[in-house]
């Protein structure tokens, strides 16, 4: 890919002369519009832009989006994204997906692209319910959760879609509210410029089914002191008065308060996105007070098609195959005259 | 049974039938390629079949750990690896015990003695000794010590562990039978020496043991006869053996490189499909990209993207693979991209049998997705054709834009026949329905006006940005559609451009009679069985048989009624309960359609169907 874009995009360059049919007051609005604000500011070419989304409300996303996209069938996306990928390695590839789409019925397809760690993005639309068949639970959904499929309440224990990825090797994990478009815009453009399998997540409300599932940390009047939104390099402070941080305090993380118990702002753990090790990515993913946001894990390693290029290059170099001809009479041939 | 001394009297043969059997370690596979390549080499046809067990090393001397090689060499045309055989050599009395039904009476066993231990036999569940009970009179056996000969043979061979000089005698047993049919051992020896390259000790183990076999033939003239085929009549050229899996895959290869595509293969390793994807990942230097992928989904879907971003895209599997795939091949079908499906059938249903032959996939390949949902299938018929099924089946998926499966089953997978070898220049042209770049009032539904084929509009081609998906499609612009009549319409369209297909594709012919009492019909990989059965009638004076072979089932070609209606009666033969006789009847009224089926994990065996077509023929 060159990497100068021709001409400075607008997100109008990116918005499709389709009529979006999300529900009125769905996060999946925010989420658009942040993708349409992003695409300009990264250094991509409209016509390498390609969204492949599954089943699900989010995957209606790449009707949207005026790029290629295909809108394909249920939990395949991150497969069919890495061919797409494998196939032209230029091409700058989202993959548009769901807590279902992903966890359930893609869930061999979710871990397997995060191990190999092949250079594209995944959005994860997270809202704990099933809208598009409306409201069953979904593999995130809380136990205990009143659903159409669980009218008694859910039986079945949650994924954590981060430590589910953490545990399935990703390099790239982020998480971010349906209703702070600004930062997610911004995520958006570093999980392009990451090299390797990024995912975020959004943390989306659903307003018919699910409505206020994530309230208690991203409702505007609380999110400040519910949420700790982490920058690399970075000391691990939140709250509206930003005097609240995180400490290690044996295996555990612990919420302190800056000035009291004569803790200092030097206490506070400096977050690490790009330490290989995801022990304490893996612990503020499952942090649950504050919520953590930002990106998480940042880890740059070999991409799968950087091995595969490689790989190819070093077999070509030591061919004397060049055309199929080269095979076909190479080795054990015999005439018949 | 055969103990005198007997001087060598020369014959000549047409044909003969070997098998080798032993334990899966006794390199019976080895043995059996060995002899065949060689025997191409000096002109003969050849057809083999390898049998393998389902276990990969099953407890040694038990009956179903056996493998086995069976090889037909001639100086006639060979379309068959043959059903009973002129020679069997046993490594052990299972091997015996489970191979002895095939041998000819009064045809030829060479054994290794030393094998026929009291466990051994045991294992075998033999009552007694067959070498001293008598239950072998109606042939003339053989019997060498070859494990003994062989440690003789190496016993001044300073370094080799026991383990090594046990695993050579394939060796002697191949020597032997290189002497009995006139063969050299020049071929071997040159295989051994390109194979154990690093190890110069193994390499002059089995070269001494390899010899010792055929002098010990020779010299000690303990072999009846011995025999000599001369070259098999064939088109002049330059040939190679070929095995059916690789055939296959280097037709993809000729494919990509004529069409200026990329090939891509997602694939999920299952028998008896997995050494298309060994073949392919092997050359890297045409640029093939391979992925072996989570599962038979993924492996689909993965092709389904790379095909998207404008590959050549394949995956290969084998009938429980395919039922997994069925949801991607209706996406395939419904974007109306290229993709290439082979299904190297097996037995079935469920896991059933996977290391043997079976056609009864053909209904599911047609129908076994959700809605109106066809699909362009064809099927090879030989080991070598496989090249050119493959070929064909991306042609037709680049041209006609709509995904094709071709069939193919474990009988000429894993068997192998001469290949008079095709250069790429020789193939057909491969148009593919790109569009290079924007224009005015351009849709990615824009149909080529002939084949109906939609244009391919890759990403990373500026101005045609558009979106494909699951859901109906506007006919014209892709985009989602909920139009009654435009789904009608929509539907009507993606059967009529299969139909299409028939204005690009062969006319159905017959062989050995165009008209008559008789119409043998068959389809896929039981090309070889059907001829020979026909061709051997017609020998006979058997002349209103005709036999009409499809390659083309989805669509059919154009003249098949009329070709059906030269005949009295008809017949349809294939390895299943009769689902290609059920596809003619869904097509063709006011014919009756006769069935010969086997459901039995084999091929047809040439006596059954000799038998059954001489009833008919009346």
């Amino acid at each position: 890919m060159e990497t100068t874009a021709e001409k400075k995009y607008t997100f109008k360059d990116f918005t499709s002369d389709q009529e979006v049919r999300w529900c009125p007051g769905c996060d999946d609005y925010a989420i658009l519009r942040a993708m349409q604000k992003a695409l300009p500011e990264m250094n991509v070419k409209k016509e390498d832009v390609v969204f492949i989304s599954g089943i699900g409300c989010s995957s209606r996303f790449p009707y949207y989006m005026d790029t290629y996209g295909m809108h394909s069938i249920h939990g395949r996306a991150p497969a069919i994204a890495t061919g797409v990928k494998l196939a032209n390695p230029d091409l700058s590839v989202w993959v548009i997906t769901g807590d279902g789409d992903a966890m359930a019925i893609g869930g061999n397809h979710f871990i397997h692209v995060l191990r190999r760690n092949i250079n594209l993005n995944i959005i994860l639309f997270n809202n704990e319910i099933y809208g598009l068949t409306k409201g069953q639970f979904s593999p995130t959904s809380l136990v205990g959760q009143k659903t159409k499929s669980s009218p008694n309440g859910n039986t079945q224990p949650p994924f954590s879609p981060g430590e589910l990825a953490l545990g399935a090797q990703a390099r790239f994990f982020a998480r971010i509210g349906g209703n702070t478009p600004k930062e997610m815009t911004q995520l958006f453009i570093e999980c392009e410029k990451f090299k390797g399998t990024s995912l975020i997540e959004v943390l989306q409300n659903c307003p018919i089914f699910n409505d206020g599932c994530f309230e208690e940390f991203t409702n505007k009047d609380v999110r400040t002191d519910k949420q700790m939104f982490v920058e690399h390099g970075k000391p691990m402070i939140f709250g509206k008065d930003r005097d609240k941080g995180v400490v290690l305090n044996g295996l555990k993380l612990e919420v302190v308060t800056i000035g009291e118990d004569g803790i200092t702002e030097k206490d506070i753990l400096v977050h690490n996105a790009k330490e290989q090790d995801p022990t304490l990515h893996q612990m503020l993913v499952r942090l649950h007070y504050p919520k953590v946001t930002g990106i998480i894990r940042s880890f740059e390693d070999t991409t799968l098609e950087e091995r595969m290029n490689s790989l190819t290059a070093e077999v070509k170099a030591n061919s004397s195959f060049r055309k199929t001809n080269d095979l076909f009479f190479a080795g054990e041939t015999y005439e018949v005259n | 049974m055969i103990t005198a001394k007997t001087a060598r009297k020369q014959e000549i043969l047409e044909a003969v039938i070997i098998r080798f059997v032993g334990d899966s370690g006794d390199g019976m596979q080895l043995t059996g390629t060995q002899f065949s390549d060689t025997s191409a080499m000096l002109g003969n046809d050849i057809a083999t079949f390898p049998k393998f067990p389902a276990e990969i090393r099953a407890p040694q001397g038990s009956l179903y750990g056996v493998s086995g090689f069976q090889v037909h060499i001639g100086s006639i045309e060979i379309s068959t690896p043959g059903d009973n055989v002129d020679l069997l050599v046993a490594m052990n009395p299972a091997g015996l015990k489970t191979n002895l039904h095939a041998v000819k009476p009064g045809h030829t066993i060479i054994v290794d003695t030393d094998a026929f231990t009291k466990k051994n036999i045991e294992k075998a569940k033999y009552e007694s000794n067959p070498l001293q009970d008598g239950s072998l009179e109606n042939y003339r056996v053989i019997e060498v010590a070859m494990t003994s000969l062989t440690k003789e043979a190496l016993k001044d061979l300073e370094g080799l562990d026991n383990k090594s000089i046990l695993r050579s005698k394939n060796m002697f047993a191949l020597g032997m039978v290189y002497w009995m049919y006139d063969r050299t051992t020049e071929h071997t020896i040159e295989f051994l020496n390109k194979k154990f390259k690093t190890n110069p000790l193994i390499i002059e183990a089995n070269t001494k043991v390899l010899n010792s076999g055929y002098y010990f033939a020779e010299t000690l003239e303990l072999i009846p006869n011995a025999y000599t085929i001369s070259p098999a009549k064939m088109a002049a050229g330059t040939y190679r053996i070929i095995m059916g899996n690789t055939a296959l895959a280097w037709g993809f290869l000729a494919a990509a490189e004529k069409s200026g595509l990329e090939l891509y293969l997602g694939s999920y390793p299952i028998t008896p499909a997995s050494d298309i994807l060994h073949e392919l990942v092997k050359h890297k230097h045409f640029g093939v990209k391979a992925l072996q992928a989570e599962d038979e989904i993924a492996g689909i879907t993965s092709a389904i993207g790379a095909s998207f971003a404008g590959d050549l895209a394949l995956t290969t599997t084998s009938g429980p693979g395919l039922a997994l795939k069925g949801e991607a091949l209706g996406l395939a079908m419904m974007i109306e991209l290229p993709l290439v499906v082979v299904n190297v059938q097996r037995g079935g249903p469920s896991t059933g049998l996977p290391t043997k032959t079976e056609q009864s996939d053909l209904l599911q390949t047609m129908y076994g997705r959700n809605g109106e949902s066809p699909v362009i299938v064809i099927a090879a018929s030989t080991p070598a054709n496989c090249f050119d099924y493959a070929y064909e089946a991306a042609r037709l998926t680049l041209e006609h834009m709509t995904p094709v499966v071709l069939l193919s089953d474990g009988y000429i997978a894993n068997g192998s026949a001469p290949w008079k070898i095709k250069s790429v220049d020789e193939m057909p042209e491969i148009k593919t329905n790109i569009m290079r770049e924007a224009k005015e009032n351009w849709h990615p539904y824009d149909r080529d006006e002939n084949t109906l084929a939609r244009n391919w509009a890759i990403p990373g081609t500026k101005g045609l940005e558009h979106r494909i998906g699951g859901l109906e499609k506007e006919r014209v612009t892709g985009n989602v559609s909920y139009d009654p009549d435009n789904h009608q319409l929509m539907t009507t369209i993606r059967a009529e451009k299969i139909k299409r297909v028939q204005n690009y594709i062969p006319e159905l012919r017959t062989e050995f009679a165009e008209e008559g009492d008789l119409l043998v019909v068959g389809w896929g990989g039981t090309y070889g069985p059907l001829y020979s059965a026909v061709k051997e009638l017609k020998e006979a004076g058997y002349t209103s048989i005709g036999y009409a072979h499809f390659n083309y089932i989805n669509p059919l070609p154009k003249n098949t009624e009329a070709i059906l209606a030269k005949f009295k009666k008809i017949i349809v033969c294939e390895l299943n309960t009769g689902q290609f006789a059920a596809v003619l009847r869904m097509n063709f009224n006011g014919f009756n359609f006769l069935q010969l089926n086997k459901i039995q994990g084999l091929p047809f065996s040439n006596g059954e169907l000799v038998q059954k077509f001489k009833e008919l023929a009346h």
